[in-house]
């Protein structure tokens, strides 16, 4: 199904204040496949975003879905099968229950009432949050909140997601849930963020930004063990693929040389 | 300045609803007309920041005295009078639906009184006045402080108008206005200072959102025309209500005697308290006539007065008793109910 | 409005009632709108002396508290912030109008019969304004006024306000805390913080407004919005409005204390 497909190609932008804060990106990801988007503070990540939703408009290149060009004749139909996930689940969720923020997308679509209840509850029970259809979004607590953006959005049935640090501010429980959630789509996704942990368990593949360019394309498993090139980049290798200090091996959290009941071997990989 | 709806007849609070609803359609219909769907999501948010910002005290410099952030000119100044009038009035229909500031019948008082002299006449006559020759820090203090000042002046005075037409008061017109204009200058003075410091900060950080940008709602609202709807709607409600209210009293008198028949009216108190009992029965659209009463009329108002006899109190006392029995009850049976 | 927290708290407690599923609850949002309205219009259209004869009208009230499960005392304590302004201008009333009348055995001034009845009136309109929200829902009730003709963008705008409301108050919470620690024992914002404590909060809500419309834009929204379509009143409505009119009705042309009294003192 090529219309899965999401290419950039030579994207520049630069902000009315004149900031160039894209200068040549191009990348692309297939169907199905889930990419991972890195960089540090201000390296631009948002703002490719912004582009690939056609919320901004390139001073240069074009973005590709699937065969069609994004143009304004095109925007309505590509925001019908890209569908997005704010950083800040406050900005999304904007109606006054869970359910009717849900029914947003499929009212505008112009679908019966009686299918856009149907998408509403086939998207809340999708994300486990059915219970809180009736819910003031100022009720929930931040991992619900994130599910329920998400499920804004899956209740337009996008063919590709792109979430902006999904699991930002979340505590390690609902970073679980919202991480499992993603995982568990099939839809092709690119994700940002700065947990690191959280892109090399869900996207085989990242595309590392500094400075408004793409300054790696590849396996996360390799790139995010770079240390010098993540370094390079204005990041750190994640924990889980640091060695570790005391003992040298890659691939466990914590070194548990200090713990006198483990006994012989030192560390443990979990 | 909230007007709260003890104090107006339905009669004001018809008019004022009419009036403001007019306002409301011209402003809808302004903004629906325009392509500019980005200002719907700020006006929504301005809204909220009105309320949030309205809890923050600023000290008043040498005075241990604090004042609060008014709205009205800041939203117009931000969003233009259309946008700015709409924003206020979805924060008034809040507080008074959630807070009580400011009663629902008395709705239409208050969008007046802080809406519509904000946004079509302060606005076009002293704001844009001031920054039509470019936008200067000094032009946004003067405008900012002039504009409030005046908005709430005239905001004061019309509550002032609007108790008095309701007759819900003993107040001397005189007494009322000096007490409510200097108060409401010194609230204005303060008003218009915070106004200003917070408009100044915001042009200095991002001037683009205070000159004239959105021009297409900035523009238009003539003054003359706001004050010809105005008039005509005034009159028109005006006369058709007093027109309703000439002519109810004949027809209410004559339903009340075809229900309970003459002679039951007669024989249910003294001349007197039936004279007044009809007087105040006919009185749907109580008595906004403006004369203190005297003489003759002042002894059957004072007859009139209900729940001063004995009777009348121990009446009072009874139906408050049996409308607290009736809740208690019915509160009962429903918990028995949910509970079996 | 007192400090942010609470009052935030006291909305959240409204929406909280609002979401029981009482038989008033179900009513029609429309039909317990009119229904307010025509008790308003009951209540205030007694003239300024009238005190004993406004008694009857708290059965809605307390009617309406009972069969919406309601309690009291959230509505108690608004009415204990409301009413200090109506108290302060009906206070000066017995001092403009100081014709006796004869009650109960003493003579009062007539203008504490107007204080009385301003008092009465206040009490009745904020009850009933503040029930209708916490029976209705802040989501309901603009469907509602929606059904009666309240345009779209309106709608979309009040509703907008009410969901921000919370985020900004906590924002603005937030930014207050972070002045009151760097300059304690201070009871407001000093004059030099002014534009930047309330401009930061105002920018920043700039941007908010801007991300939520990528947010709309982003779900297909150009400006037209979309509303769930409204649902007919039913017999239930019917009942209620015409029932309650009825009363509100026998209440302003009857006077039913007095009748009541004279059954019970045989006076
Ligand atoms: N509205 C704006 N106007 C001008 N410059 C901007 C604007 N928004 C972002 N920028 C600048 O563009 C650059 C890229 O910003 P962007 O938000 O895309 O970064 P990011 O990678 O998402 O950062 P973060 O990890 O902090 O979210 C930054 O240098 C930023 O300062
Ligand atoms: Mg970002």
């Amino acid at each position: 199904m090529s219309h899965h497909r999401l290419e950039a190609i030579h994207l520049k932008y630069a902000y009315p204040d004149g900031h160039e804060a894209l200068h040549d990106v191009s990348f692309e990801a297939t169907h199905g496949e889930c990419v991972g988007i890195i960089g540090a503070n201000g390296a631009g990540k948002s703002t490719l975003l912004m582009l690939l939703m056609g919320l901004l408009h390139p001073g240069a290149g074009t973005v590709r879905i699937g065969e069609v060009e994004l143009t304004r004749k095109t925007l309505p139909d590509i925001r019908k099968r890209v569908g997005m996930v704010f950083q800040n689940p406050d900005d999304q969720l904007f109606m006054p229950t869970v359910g009717e923020d849900a029914a947003f997308g499929p009212r505008n679509a112009g679908l019966s009432e009686s299918e856009v209840q149907e998408k509403v509850t086939a998207a809340l029970s999708r994300v486990g949050i059915l219970h809180l259809r009736d819910r003031a979004p100022f009720k929930l607590s931040g991992g619900e909140k994130h599910a329920a953006a998400i499920a804004s959005v899956l209740a337009m049935d996008p063919d590709i997601l792109v979430l902006d640090e999904p699991t930002a501010g979340l505590d390690p429980r609902a970073r679980r849930r919202v991480m499992g959630l993603l995982e568990s789509f099939s839809h092709t996704r690119l994700i940002t963020g700065h947990d690191l942990d959280m892109i090399l368990a869900l996207c085989p593949r990242v595309v590392i930004l500094r400075e408004g360019r793409v300054a790696a394309d590849g396996p996360s498993s390799t790139l995010l063990a770079d240390s010098e090139l993540m370094e390079a980049c204005g990041l750190e290798v994640p924990l889980s693929l640091q060695p570790c200090a005391k003992c040298g091996y890659v691939g466990h959290r914590k070194c548990q040389v200090d713990m006198p009941q483990t006994g012989g071997s030192p560390c443990e990989s979990r | 300045m909230h007007m709260a709806d003890a104090l107006i007849s339905p009669a004001v609070g018809g008019i004022m609803w009419a009036v403001s609803a007019g306002f409301t359609g011209y402003s809808v219909r302004k903004l629906t007309k325009d392509p500019d769907e980005g200002i719907v999501p700020l006006m929504g948010v301005m809204g909220a920041f009105v309320f949030a910002a309205q809890m923050i005290n600023f000290t008043i410099p040498g005075t241990g005295s604090s004042g609060h952030i008014g709205g009205g000119m800041l939203l117009s100044a931000l969003l233009g009078p259309v946008g700015g009038f709409l924003t206020l009035a979805s924060v008034l229909l809040i507080q008074a639906l959630f807070f009580g500031d400011g009663g629902l019948l008395a709705y239409g008082c208050n969008l007046a009184n802080m809406g519509i002299f904000t946004s079509f006449v302060i606005y076009p006559l002293v704001w844009r006045r001031i920054m039509k020759k470019g936008v200067t820090a000094k032009r946004i203090w003067w405008g900012s402080v002039l504009s409030v000042v005046a908005a709430l002046q005239l905001g004061a005075f019309s509550v002032v108008l609007e108790t008095f037409a309701s007759g819900r008061t003993e107040l001397p017109f005189s007494a009322f206005v000096v007490l409510m204009q200097p108060i409401h200058l010194a609230i204005g003075v303060v008003e218009g200072l915070v106004t200003a410091a917070v408009l100044t900060f915001v042009w200095q950080a991002r001037p683009e959102l205070i000159e004239p940008n959105r021009a297409h709602l900035q523009a238009g609202v003539s003054l003359r025309k706001v004050l010809v709807v105005m008039g005509i709607a005034v009159v028109l409600t005006g006369g058709a209500l007093s027109l309703f209210a000439s002519s109810f009293p004949d027809g209410l008198e004559w339903s009340m005697f075809g229900v309970m028949g003459e002679e039951e009216i007669t024989a249910a108190g003294t001349v007197h308290s039936t004279f007044s009992d009809i007087q105040e029965k006919t009185a749907v659209l109580p008595d906004y006539t403006f004369k203190v009463p005297d003489g003759a009329t002042e002894l059957t108002e004072t007859a009139a007065l209900a729940g001063t006899s004995v009777s009348g109190l121990v009446g009072g006392a009874m139906t408050l008793v049996l409308a607290g029995l009736i809740g208690f009850a019915v509160t009962r049976f429903r918990k028995r109910e949910t509970h079996a | 409005m007192p400090d942010v927290s609470s009052a935030v708290r006291d909305m959240h407690r409204m929406e909280a009632l609002a979401r029981s599923n009482t038989g008033v609850h179900r009513l029609h949002p429309v039909t317990k709108l009119l229904t307010v309205l025509m008790f308003l219009i009951a209540a205030l259209s007694f003239e300024r002396h009238a005190f004993g004869r406004l008694l009857p009208l708290f059965l809605f009230p307390v009617l309406t508290a009972a069969l919406a499960d309601l309690p009291w005392k959230p509505f108690l304590k608004r009415l204990l912030f409301v009413e200090p302004f109506v108290i302060g201008i009906g206070i000066l009333n017995p001092l403009f109008d100081q014709v006796p009348v004869p009650f109960a055995g003493f003579e009062a001034a007539r203008g504490w019969f107007t204080f009385l009845s301003l008092f009465l009136k206040t009490t009745l309109t904020v009850l009933a304004a503040l029930q209708l929200i916490a029976c209705t829902g802040m989501e309901r009730l603009l469907a509602g006024l929606h059904a009666m003709g309240l345009p779209r963008v309106l709608v979309l705008q009040v509703s907008l306000t009410y969901r921000y409301l919370t985020v900004l108050a906590e924002e603005a919470g937030r930014l207050l805390t972070a002045y009151s620690l760097r300059a304690p024992g201070q009871k407001g914002i000093r004059f030099s913080a002014w534009g930047s404590l309330a401009g930061m909060l105002l920018l920043r809500s700039f941007d908010r407004a801007q991300r939520i419309h990528h947010a709309m834009q982003l779900r297909g929204y150009d400006g037209h919005v979309p509303l769930p379509p409204g649902t007919m009143p039913g017999m239930a409505d019917a009942v209620w409005f015409f029932g309650w009119s009825c009363w509100f009705a026998l209440v302003r042309f009857v006077d039913l204390p007095l009748w009541l009294g004279r059954l019970m003192t045989g006076g």
